[in-house]
């Protein structure tokens, strides 16, 4: 029954057309990563020839590490993105819990109320959100990046995970009230270990935006201690213009962690997209 | 039983989650429209009304940067619309066929781009497109077309575009991801009914597929809509603050940036910025309300 839908010259074609696709996708990476070890030399005479032994240089990583607090930076995108994940899953977890478990009064308000968020973006507010960072005094820590985060990440958060929690059996929950557990302990033991892969999920959706973000870092955040990754490879780049080697160098060392927590987790993010988690 | 006993589980529930989105999300939303509706006299906070809007859409001054972001945000937005989506829309087709092989390598290529930041995105095309370095007039050269080359990003008349068509670049995985789960849900009955009927191939994917996933275009245009009106990075990343080369890229967000923070001689004024910030949010407002009572409403759901 496929002859009519499989024929050589449309699979052909398929494949032509896909890894052209790729090759435009995945060029620029692969032209900045292998220009990253070169000499300045060879990156401007052959900018698409691979490293050789005569071209080899580290010069350009040198410099980074010399100019470039990267692991600091490194280090703060880590907490904000590691820190913020964590109070999203966990108090959209919990919000999540309440409105899809027990029958209370302005339950569905409290759901529409926390779903506004999906569509509006938090930098509307980002005036107001600036003076009160300066009003607590939080200006300049990674706290005021972690809570923004977590205000961001939450609505989309308690969207989805409620939603695979109506799907958590009642007799399961039921049976844990007789043996006399609390609500609390309903929810840690029993709800949560069930609703894994949605939080997996969830994850994977707001850790990208977060480590990636620009935005925020650049206003709430921009001194030196609190600069994140993408924030520091944007002013190191821009003071380092003209040195090729060193906004090369920027350039992949910036793209290698996304790239490895990329390599980890796509299947989970593509199947977390696929699954029709966002529908 | 007893409903009338304040349930405090439910509310130790919902308290961590609510008074965080609302602390840092919707009262600064709120107090943002509302300082909108004041200006700094002499360093006092004074009441002025509407009079911020009336400067922002009518003093030449302003009105000149205003209508100019505005009209580049819906020309990039159009950009999106009619690039980024058929071209994802494209490689789902083909991604979905059963028995492709090597489909989940190209899917996973093909979204990288979408997970790297616009700053690494921004300084890679800018290098690229670089007349100095010289890599696509050289790769144009090679295929005889040296003569199509302009340093696109420093033309008033093509910067825009050009980063238009990058961000696409950036971001095409998410409608083709979108869109391929789509159809990887309609029915193989559906599909053998049409063929028994003799629609196959092309006309299949017209006839039947397409209006079965017309629902998950809808979703991403609103997404897209959404994205593209409070977009920023890849323009300050690609262009600076100043959006160059004279304003030519110049989006709602970059402007509102500029303006909240000053930039060379000016001063910031955080209660235009407020102003800025509340017409974007008018308009991502209009947009949505348009999807869900316009759009969402009026589409045809199957359901298998």
């Amino acid at each position: 029954m496929n002859k009519a839908r499989r024929n050589p010259f449309n699979v052909f074609a398929s494949h032509a057309v896909l890894l052209t696709y790729t090759l435009i996708a995945l060029f620029p990476v692969f032209v900045i990563l292998i220009n990253s070890f070169k000499t300045r030399k060879a990156i401007f005479r052959e900018p698409l020839a691979l490293p050789s032994s005569d071209s080899f240089s580290l010069i350009g990583y040198q410099t980074v590490m010399k100019q470039g607090d990267f692991f600091l930076y490194f280090q703060n995108s880590m907490i904000v993105t590691v820190a913020s994940l964590f109070f999203v899953l966990l108090f959209g977890a919990m919000a999540a819990f309440a409105l899809a478990e027990y029958r209370f009064k302005g339950n569905t308000l409290m759901g529409l109320y926390l779903a506004l968020g999906i569509m509006i973006p938090i930098r509307i507010g980002t005036v107001a959100i600036l003076d009160l960072m300066v009003s607590t005094g939080l200006v300049n820590t990674l706290w005021a990046l972690i809570l923004v985060y977590t205000a961001q990440g939450l609505p989309l958060a308690v969207f989805i995970l409620s939603e695979f929690m109506r799907q958590v059996s009642d007799d399961l929950k039921n049976a844990g009230r007789i043996d006399g557990l609390s609500e609390y302990t309903i929810f840690f033991r029993l709800v949560l270990p069930l609703v894994r892969p949605a939080m997996a999920t969830v994850a994977v959706f707001n850790m990208i935006p977060i480590w990636n973000d620009l935005w925020f870092p650049l206003i709430l955040a921009p001194a030196e201690e609190t600069k994140t990754l993408t924030l520091g490879s944007q002013v190191f780049i821009g003071q380092f213009v003209t040195d090729w080697n060193a906004v090369l160098s920027a350039l992949s060392m910036a793209i290698l962690p996304v790239m490895i927590l990329y390599v980890i987790f796509s299947r989970q993010l593509i199947r977390g997209i696929t699954s029709g988690a966002v529908k | 039983m007893n409903g009338k006993r304040i349930k405090w589980h439910i509310v130790v529930f919902l308290a961590p989650a609510v008074l965080v989105y609302t602390a840092i999300m919707i009262f600064p939303l709120f107090n943002t429209l509302r300082l909108a509706l004041y200006s700094e006299v002499d360093q006092v906070r004074v009441f002025t009304g509407l009079d911020n809007f009336r400067t922002l859409f009518g003093d030449p001054r302003w009105s000149e940067s205003f209508w100019n972001a505005l009209g580049n945000n819906f020309w990039f937005f159009l950009i999106h619309m009619l690039v980024q989506n058929p071209i994802g829309i494209l490689l789902a087709a083909i991604l979905s066929h059963p028995r492709l092989r090597f489909a989940a390598l190209y899917r996973s290529a093909i979204f990288v781009p979408t997970i790297l930041s616009f700053v690494i995105i921004g300084f890679a095309w800018k290098l690229i497109l670089s007349p100095i370095w010289g890599i696509a007039p050289d790769m144009l050269d090679a295929i005889g077309l040296k003569f199509l080359y302009a340093p696109w990003l420093g033309k008033e008349e093509y910067a825009l575009t050009t980063l238009a068509l990058v961000s696409v670049w950036q971001f095409v995985g998410i409608p083709m991801m979108l869109i391929y789960a789509a159809l990887l849900s309609i029915p193989e009955e559906v599909l053998e009914a049409g063929e028994i009927d003799g629609i196959t191939g092309a006309a299949a994917f017209w006839k039947i597929k397409l209006p079965l996933i017309l629902p998950s275009i809808g979703i991403i245009s609103i997404l897209t809509f959404v994205g593209n009106f409070n977009a920023f990075d890849l323009i300050y990343a690609a262009q600076g603050a100043l959006a160059g080369p004279d304003f030519s890229t110049d989006i709602l967000g970059t402007f509102m940036y500029r303006t909240f923070f000053g930039f060379q001689l000016q001063l910031g004024d955080p209660h235009m910025g407020s102003a800025i910030a509340a017409a974007m949010f008018g308009i991502i407002l209009i947009g949505v309300c348009l999807y869900l009572f316009g759009i969402q409403t009026r589409m045809r759901r199957y359901q298998f």
